[in-house]
């Protein structure tokens, strides 16, 4: 009795260093990004405010929010801020398209494995294009 | 509801969770809503600068609508925050501070964008 209690396996959650043996199928791939970019504009959430104050405040506020995409803010250089706004960008996109996924399923009740699969490639095929369109306007190829 | 509480309070069920749920997709759809607004605005025509993008947020419908969407951002983020939270977060007085962490980020951070929209 004792030996058999022994061996019986344990499962925990998965542990941070198990997380890249995890193969996930796209819609476990929405789900943690999901969560990720949410996190992502939680924490970033004064810097928008910061963005959005400046843009608004006054026309002087207004050529330093402009600016700080060129100049820089602080110790870190333009290049740095454009690619901080182009992970919002995507972490907005992401979190957008992945939460009108979530409606569309609640509303719809498509819930079937392959309706799941197939929306998940859908979220993140569209949300890497507008990251890839916007992030060429932010950069200034187009 | 209105007899939950003492001797009559449901401390069984299944719908702890559901308010949450719900409240969240509300605000998202609230979210989801503004974004059109604010990018059917931006691609009207004229050339985009500090009066034009000043312009949008002066009207008052705008203010109260942004206002709203604020006070749903920090909803929503609160319901998102706490479940990451509880999800990987098991020492209580950690999760605690955290979750304490959270609400006074999401508040001064709605009171700093709400004042932004009104000294406009």
């Amino acid at each position: 009795m004792a030996d058999t209690l022994k061996e019986r396996p344990v499962y925990r959650n998965i542990h941070v260093s198990q997380i890249v043996a995890y193969r996930l199928p796209p819609a476990g791939i929405v789900s943690i990004l999901h969560r990720v970019s949410g996190a992502a504009m939680f924490l970033l959430l004064p810097f928008v405010i910061w963005l959005f104050d400046n843009s608004l405040t006054s026309e002087i506020s207004f050529d330093r929010f402009a600016s700080v995409f060129s100049a820089g803010l602080g110790f870190l250089p333009g290049w740095f801020i454009k690619l901080v706004c182009l992970g919002l960008i995507w972490a907005y996109l992401h979190h957008f398209i992945a939460g009108v996924r979530h409606l569309w399923m609640d509303m719809t009740h498509s819930v079937s494995k392959e309706q799941g699969h197939s929306s998940a490639v859908i979220t993140l095929a569209a949300s890497l294009l507008l990251t890839v369109a916007l992030g060429a306007k932010l950069f200034g190829l187009f | 509801m209105s007899t939950n509480f003492g001797s009559k309070r449901i401390v069984v069920g299944a719908h702890y969770g559901s308010r949450d749920w719900l409240s969240q997709r509300v605000t998202a759809l609230l979210m989801a809503l503004f974004t059109l607004v604010l990018v059917v605005q931006v691609l009207m025509p004229g050339q985009m600068g500090y009066y034009k993008w000043a312009g949008i947020f002066s009207a008052q419908w705008m203010k109260v609508l942004t206002f709203v969407v604020i006070v749903a951002l920090a909803l929503h983020a609160w319901v998102g925050m706490r479940d990451i939270w509880m999800d990987y977060v098991k020492p209580v007085g950690l999760r605690l501070a955290l979750q304490v962490f959270s609400i006074v980020w999401l508040l001064g951070c709605a009171g700093w964008a709400v004042q932004v929209i009104w000294r406009l």
